[in-house]
């Protein structure tokens, strides 16, 4: 029963945090970049929302701005890493490291924006969570309905070659440095996106808040991806699965917490999901896979294995 | 078409594993030239081809692609004036996506990328006509995955993708010697058909002595970093692999060594 009542909350928090998966699986999916920024631009994106609608912005606006804030943040990981040479890897931790600072300005120096009292109109709050449910599924909607169009265009599926064959890219006349730049602005715009919903219904921004985002996203992605690859291996597809991978690991979040697990230990619990889905597939390719033959397969044979493929 | 002029290129200079791979290049090809590499090993084929595509810039010379100096010019512009296949079937189309969207992105290499719609409806019926040709049935497989295609179909559809748009100069990087010798034969008949049929000014490398002397109007051998035999025409049609070898040896004044070419011998 306690669980029941809680359900709905977890799927409102899910959908906002399944939001900001997508915004990792562009990065670490399509791009094939681990982005480490997300852990501060969420953050970015929770105090961007709430300072300007502490300050009496309208929520929506607030929420765009925060998207272009946390883009932003993606455009400087995305130089640093193309225009400077770092390591991508490295290069989102720099900035991440830089947007705690800059969170900090953004907050004026408090660690903490609360949104109670105030009288604000906010998209959604945590004392609706139906509400919170319809606003953010709306939302998700109209997000991937915008992806599934942008990566079907000219521009959107040379995104997707760059991450995928980076050489081909070039070769067919593709700025593939331009291109990570871009792909890292848009998916860090959805993951500050998705921090601007949680502030708002958290009803707080927290300089601490964010920290070990990029586990939580990724623990949606793989979720999400081991049904929905099953399913169908398309991209709306798959984003939809990403969804409901971040509403099934806020489910199994507030089930723990019923169980009585102490909430000092969720990081480690969902450090351990992730490592297990980025364990499992490589130890079954390692110890469970059929012994190919050495012999040179003719290529009428190869035709027909690839066909049967 | 092409003009290289005095091209040089040392990797890891001032290293113990310093390499001077091109050693004052010159070549020169006509429109429509059809030009077989060969050479020993290390002797800077595929360097000379990296160079031309901008994969790095050169230490010293130029590079001319129908009178445009593209020496400076980066990997991505160059690419509007050149088709490439690659050695590795892997590296020349992206395997996530389908073959009709690997089409597409070849199809508007070198110009500029809007947002619109990445594949028009009448571009699939004009890739399946495209396709079929080739006879490996891809013609009916235009939305699956290019990951699960074979090594000889993928070289094929790379070879279809550098040539889709016409390119000024294609560049061919021994595109067969990942492949059995059965598919070889075969994605190198297709290469023949395309390059002939659209007069293409090409750069084949090969490891086939009989290839370098069946295709093409022309033969360069290369070593140590420079061209040292050339050989066009009539010349080059009534070439035997002895006398190739002969020619070799008198320019370079060494035993021509390459593990491929020996062993495919």
């Amino acid at each position: 029963m306690v669980f029941l009542n809680a359900l709905p909350g977890a799927v409102a928090e899910g959908l906002i945090w399944g939001l900001m998966a997508i915004g990792v699986y562009i990065s670490y999916k399509i791009l094939d970049i681990a982005d480490l920024t997300v852990d501060g631009s969420i953050c970015t994106g929770m105090c961007v929302c709430a300072m300007l609608i502490t300050n009496g912005v309208p929520a929506w606006i607030s929420v765009i701005a925060a998207f272009l804030a946390g883009a932003l943040a993606g455009i400087v990981t995305g130089l640093l890493h193309t225009l400077f040479g770092i390591p991508s890897i490295l290069a989102g931790i720099l900035t991440q490291l830089m947007l705690y600072s800059v969170n900090l300005a953004i907050l004026g120096g408090k660690s903490l924006v609360t949104l109670y009292g105030g009288n604000h109109s906010l998209l959604l709050s945590m004392s609706d969570n139906i509400m919170a449910i319809v606003v953010a599924g709306l939302l998700i909607v109209a997000t991937i309905i915008c992806l599934w169009l942008f990566f079907y265009t000219e521009v959107g599926l040379t995104l997707k070659s760059t991450g995928d064959n980076p050489d081909m890219s070039r070769a067919q006349g593709i700025n593939v440095d331009f291109n990570k730049v871009l792909g890292l602005a848009i998916s860090n715009g959805i993951v500050a996106f998705a921090g601007a919903l949680l502030a708002q219904y958290k009803g707080s921004a927290n300089i601490n808040d964010g920290r070990g985002a990029i586990v939580i996203g990724l623990a949606a992605i793989f979720i999400g991806l081991s049904v929905s690859m099953k399913i169908k291996p398309n991209f709306v597809v798959s984003l939809i699965g990403v969804i409901g991978g971040g509403i099934v690991y806020y489910i199994i979040y507030n089930f723990v917490i019923l169980l009585g697990l102490k909430t000092d230990y969720l990081k480690m619990l969902s450090a351990i999901i992730v490592a297990i889905f980025l364990a499992v597939p490589y130890l079954k390719g390692k110890y469970f896979t059929k012994k190919k033959s050495i012999l040179p397969i003719t290529s009428e044979k190869e035709k027909e294995g690839a066909e049967n493929a | 078409m092409l003009k290289i002029t005095n091209l040089q290129k040392t990797f890891n200079p001032g290293t113990v594993n310093a390499k001077t791979a091109l050693c004052g290049l010159d070549l020169y090809l006509e429109d429509g030239d059809f030009v077989t590499v060969i050479g020993g090993n290390g002797a800077g084929k595929s360097t000379m081809l990296n160079a031309i595509a901008g994969v790095w810039k050169p230490d010293y010379g130029t590079i001319e692609i129908d009178g445009v100096d593209v020496t400076a010019m980066p990997e991505h512009k160059r690419a509007k004036f050149l088709g490439r296949v690659f050695q590795d079937p892997m590296k020349g189309s992206s395997p996530d996506m389908e073959i009709d969207e690997n089409l597409s992105i070849a199809a508007r290499r070198g110009t500029k990328r809007k947002l619109v719609w990445g594949i028009k409806k009448n571009e699939r019926a004009e890739y399946r006509k495209l396709l079929e040709p080739l006879g490996l049935g891809l013609e009916n497989r235009l939305s699956a995955k290019v990951g699960l295609l074979s090594g000889g179909q993928r070289q094929a559809l790379t070879l279809l993708m550098a040539t889709l748009r016409r390119p000024k100069l294609l560049l061919l990087d021994e595109h067969t010697a990942a492949l059995d010798p059965k598919t070889a034969a075969k994605v190198l008949e297709i290469t023949d058909k395309i390059v002939t049929e659209n007069k293409l000014t090409t750069l084949m490398i090969t490891h086939n002595m009989h290839d370098a002397i069946a295709y093409g109007n022309r033969l360069i051998m290369m070593h140590e970093g420079k061209v040292v035999v050339d050989v066009s025409g009539e010349d080059k049609k009534k070439l035997t692999i002895a006398e190739l070898l002969g020619l070799f040896e008198k320019a370079s004044g060494s035993e021509f060594a390459n593990d491929k070419v020996m062993l495919s011998k």
